[in-house]
């Protein structure tokens, strides 16, 4: 390899070498470059592990920047919509940032490692989008995808796995907060965080660290059913969870190329991360705007009737006895531990508010052939699953 | 005295089921167990230590998604985590495993025979093809044959034109399916002895039938017509043993504004002038309502709950030669850690479902045998499961409960009363059987609990202790079950109705039978519907 060769194909994360014992699918996709796994053995068995016990995703491919200096929280409450004086040390913030027009760049977790210090983790890159934002502000934005090394450990289960991994007083993390802890010399943090919607953690290490800390859960999680898992399992989770994922619920706006295919976070059900009471952030004229004049698109989460999955269909309302194509779907499933059939999708204001009744276009094919149906769906409100063992803090053990 | 809309009597999965229903619907109702906790047959129960067992039920399958649905019971703590493995240990130090994964699947029955690897295609496809027929009546209340009511005759001919759809070939193979034995449909496919040995378990389980029996190829299609998740035919733990399904129902119902009332039996349903007026306790006190459901099973609910001369004669008689003989007995058992298998490789995924230990079809029948001289099974038929496996719930880490349910297992011992002793045989037996294919495994046993169909009947209150309160015979299945006249939910009496197993479509932890019972007990009282559609294969 001459000196100035990028790698070739894909990239492996530090977990690799103990991911790959597990493996005996070979199934994986692209992730930022990384192959990540769909499913270890069956996908079935990964997701449940979420529900039942406990199941742990390499995440390390996500992209991190670390915000430091004197600046860093004017900084950081300028780029987002979000209140990020009230995101304590110690705290996480689930936080959207918007261009000019209002429109949603990413969405991502911004963690408050210490007094002024950040982590801001992200689906897509924006070194330069926040360089751009950082002028004038005293401010260090440092790139450090590939020195961190993440895990989540998700499910009911998890909990005690923490325990048995000797990290004390884990008990009383709270969701979305963090803590520090040694683990063989080097720092490991642990946030209350996760996709899942269930109870869960996310465990962030250096890279050298990785192999031994792999060792090290799956020993702590050995009689508490800890499995590796893919992609497939995680997505499950998300949809019974509500979040919204990239390229699915919203296409970052600095990709768009055709007009209208951007959100905003009101789009997007996220009202709640934007504050006007902050004078200043990026994207306030035009949401200020947008407020005032009402959203074009709104996301709707579905509960559907009967059981055929709801993929890539359109949505309709009932307007004096005829039915108008309001929206599509963007993400649908049979939840298996809501014994509902779910979806998100995105449709045409004033439709859509909780409560209302909307129709979904549903192609099925058995055996060859296509049926078609036109299902009911109501509108609901709030997380498809949410169990209190979440939230219970200190966590129950199972 | 305050009047309720309605009694349930028996909280158990069905009764509850029922009286969430009508409770959902807006009814005043109370449900009424005699036991001090609830579920019935579908229990938890914590005897030793920190372990939970599975008294009775241990899988979950035929519970209808569309009643979890409608009940929202995932609100009230209801998780089924499906398992894939199934293995059945033989004689010669081999075994027959099934996986989740169809190919792997495939490889090793192609290890035992290629010849039926290849065949099970086909006889999958022809079980699914029965499955779907079944399945689409399951939330439907037989019609009446001798009806010329509309809705029965629009079922009817909804039960006929699923079955001319099949076609010429599949109509002929349905009637025969409906009545042949397991062990005849099963040689129609395969040839390997252990293939055929461990399908043909499912032929045979909670019924006093031999392998050889007619009827028995149903019994088959009763536990494949379930599913997890739209998976026909997969089996689940409910997390925290199957008591979590009776927890969640009895949630709902309470959450509806229902009223749980344990501790006291219904001694007897009132009758007066024809109708029912409500129940007498055991403990004396009297409940009244112009509806009285019974959870029950046909026979407890009429010939110990009733007075005989409320009942005509033949119905009567009808009652007391209901087929529901008890067959099966139940191993509960706390362990020190996982038993090994030496014929397994370590951390074989066959370890989180069912594991079996007779190889042939022979074996299968000399079991039966024991059973019909009035003995229990000398080399059983035993479903063994290790919930914990997969359910961190139910034992502490590292420990395990293990579930074995044995066929067969008389309710009488040679025409008389079990004793203790033979209770212990009987258990040592099953016991032993395991400990042939397991070296370690009596020396991590903990505690055990050893149920004839004796404890079954006096604890859940099943006569006879017969797991599905009636055999899944043709005579008695469909508008046939529990008694053909009856099979519509409604008793003898006016405002006397049945939801329990002995009624359509039949026993396991399906609720179905109580979700039908409450829509005809709905439409009688002319409230609107709150009894969900079945969602439809297609
Ligand atoms: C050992 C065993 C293993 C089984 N395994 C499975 C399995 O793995 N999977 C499966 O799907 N099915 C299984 N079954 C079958 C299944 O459990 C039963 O068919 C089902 O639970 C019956 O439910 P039910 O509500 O109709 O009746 P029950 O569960 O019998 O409920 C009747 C209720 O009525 C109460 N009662 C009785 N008399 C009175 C009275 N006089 N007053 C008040 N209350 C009264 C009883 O205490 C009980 O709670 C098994 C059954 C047994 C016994």
């Amino acid at each position: 390899m001459s000196a100035f060769e990028v790698e070739q194909g894909k990239l492996r994360t530090p977990f690799w070498p103990k991911t790959r014992a597990f493996d005996r699918l070979s199934e994986s996709h692209d992730w930022k470059g990384y192959a990540s796994a769909d499913a270890y053995l069956e996908g079935g068995l990964e997701y449940f592990a979420i529900r039942n016990s406990t199941g742990v995703f390499d995440l390390s491919p996500m992209t991190k920047y670390r915000i430091s200096g004197p600046d860093s929280l004017a900084f950081l409450d300028r780029l987002v919509t979000r209140d990020m004086k009230k995101i304590r040390p110690g705290r996480v913030a689930y936080a959207v940032w918007c261009d000019d027009q209002g429109q949603v760049i990413d969405d991502g977790t911004i963690f408050h490692l210490r007094d002024g210090e950040y982590r801001v983790c992200s689906q897509e890159r924006h070194l330069a989008w926040f360089t751009a934002a950082a002028i004038g502000f005293d401010v260090t934005i440092d790139e450090e995808t590939t020195r961190v090394a993440a895990l989540a450990v998700q499910g009911p289960t998890s909990f005690s796995v923490m325990q048995n991994l000797g990290l004390d007083g884990i008990e009383n993390l709270k969701m979305f907060g963090l803590m520090h802890f040694d683990f063989h010399g080097e720092e490991l943090m642990v946030s209350r965080t996760g996709f899942t919607g269930d109870l869960g953690y996310e465990l962030w290490i250096a890279p050298g660290k990785a192999e031994a800390l792999w060792d090290a859960l799956f020993e702590a999680g050995k009689f508490l059913g800890i499995r590796p898992i893919g992609t497939y399992a995680l997505e499950m989770a998300r949809i019974e969870a509500g979040y919204l994922a990239p390229y699915l619920e919203f296409i970052p706006a600095e990709e768009t190329v055709r007009t209208g295919r951007s959100r905003s976070p009101f789009e997007l059900g996220l009202d709640w991360l934007v504050d006007f009471s902050k004078p200043v952030f990026n994207g306030r004229r035009a949401l200020a705007d947008e407020q005032r004049r009402g959203s074009t698109w709104r996301l709707v989460k579905l509960d559907i009737e009967g059981n055929k999955e709801a993929h890539h269909s359109y949505v309709y309302a009932r307007k004096g006895g005829r039915m108008i194509n309001i929206g599509f779907i963007t993400s649908a499933m049979w939840s298996p531990v809501c014994k509902q059939n779910i979806a998100l999708g995105s449709v045409k204001t004033p439709h859509g508010k909780p409560g209302d009744t909307l129709w979904v276009e549903i192609y099925y094919q058995r055996e060859m052939h296509w049926s078609r149906v036109m299902a009911k769906a109501t509108v609901v409100d709030g997380p498809f699953w949410d169990p209190p063992r979440r939230r219970a803090t200190p966590p129950a053990p199972a | 005295m305050k009047t309720y809309d309605a009694i349930v009597v028996g909280a158990g999965h069905n009764g509850l089921a029922n009286a969430a229903f009508l409770a959902k619907a807006g009814l005043d109702v109370v449900c009424i167990e005699k036991n001090d906790y609830i579920g019935g047959a579908t229990v938890s129960r914590n005897l030793y230590k920190d372990w939970y067992y599975s008294n009775c039920s241990y899988v979950c399958s035929l519970l209808r998604p569309e009643i979890f649905r409608a009940l929202e019971l995932h609100k009230h703590g209801l998780q089924v985590t499906p398992y894939g493995g199934s293995c059945t240990f033989m004689e010669n130090g081999d075994y027959y495993a099934s996986y989740p994964d169809h190919e792997v699947t495939y490889r090793e029955m192609a290890r035992h025979s290629k010849h039926d690897a290849d065949a099970y295609v086909r006889y999958s496809a022809d079980v699914m093809r029965q499955c779907r027929f079944i399945r689409d009546f399951l939330l439907t209340t037989p019609p009446d044959p001798t009806s010329l009511k509309p809705k029965d005759l629009r079922n009817l001919a909804k039960i006929g034109g699923k079955f001319f759809e099949m076609g010429e070939d599949r109509m002929y193979e349905t009637i025969r399916f409906w009545t042949m034995s397991v062990a005849e449909y099963l040689d129609e496919y395969f040839e390997s002895d252990v293939i055929k040995a461990s399908l043909s378990g499912s032929g045979i389980i909670g019924t006093a039938l031999g392998i050889h029996s007619p009827g028995t190829a149903y019994v088959l299609l009763h536990h494949y017509m379930g599913d997890v998740d739209g998976n026909v035919g997969a089996w689940g733990y409910a997390r925290g043993g199957m008591g979590a399904v009776a927890d969640a129902l009895c949630g709902a119902f309470q959450g509806y504004g229902g009223e749980l009332r344990a501790g006291s039996g219904v001694d007897q349903i009132i009758v007066k002038n024809g109708k029912v007026r409500g129940v007498a306790l055991e403990n004396g006190d009297e409940i009244s309502s112009r509806i009285v459901v019974s959870g029950m099973d046909v026979k407890r609910t009429f010939l110990k709950c009733m007075d005989r001369s409320d009942l005509d004669e033949e119905f009567y008689n009808r009652v007391r030669h209901f087929k529901i003989r008890g067959s099966s007995g139940k191993l509960n058992i706390a362990l020190d850690g996982l038993p090994t298998f030496p014929a397994l490789p370590e951390n074989s995924p066959v370890m989180d479902g069912d594991l079996h230990f007779i190889d042939s079809m022979e074996r299968m029948e000399r079991a039966y045998d024991d059973w019909k001289e009035g003995t229990w099974s000398k080399d059983p038929y035993i479903d063994m499961t290790i919930p914990s496996f997969t359910d961190p719930t139910m034992a502490p880490p590292g420990k395990h409960f293990m579930s074995c349910f044995i066929q067969y297992c008389p309710p009488l011992v040679e025409g008389r009363e079990w004793t203790d002793e033979e209770r212990d045989q009987f258990g040592e037996t099953c016991i032993e059987q395991i400990a042939r294919f397991s070296p370690d495994f009596k020396d991590l046993i903990l505690h055990v609990e050893v149920r004839t169909p004796k404890e079954i009947e006096n604890e859940a209150g099943l006569t006879e202790g017969n797991i599905f309160h009636g055999e899944l015979t043709m005579d008695q299945l469909l508008f046939n079950r529990p008694i053909p006249g009856y099979a519509q939910y409604r008793g003898p009496v006016a405002g006397l109705y049945m939801c329990g197993s002995s009624t359509h479509p039949g026993g396991g932890v399906m609720a179905a039978p109580a979700a039908n019972a409450a829509r005809e007990i709905l439409s009688d009282l002319k409230r609107s519907n709150v009894v969900p559609e079945n969602f439809g294969d297609d």
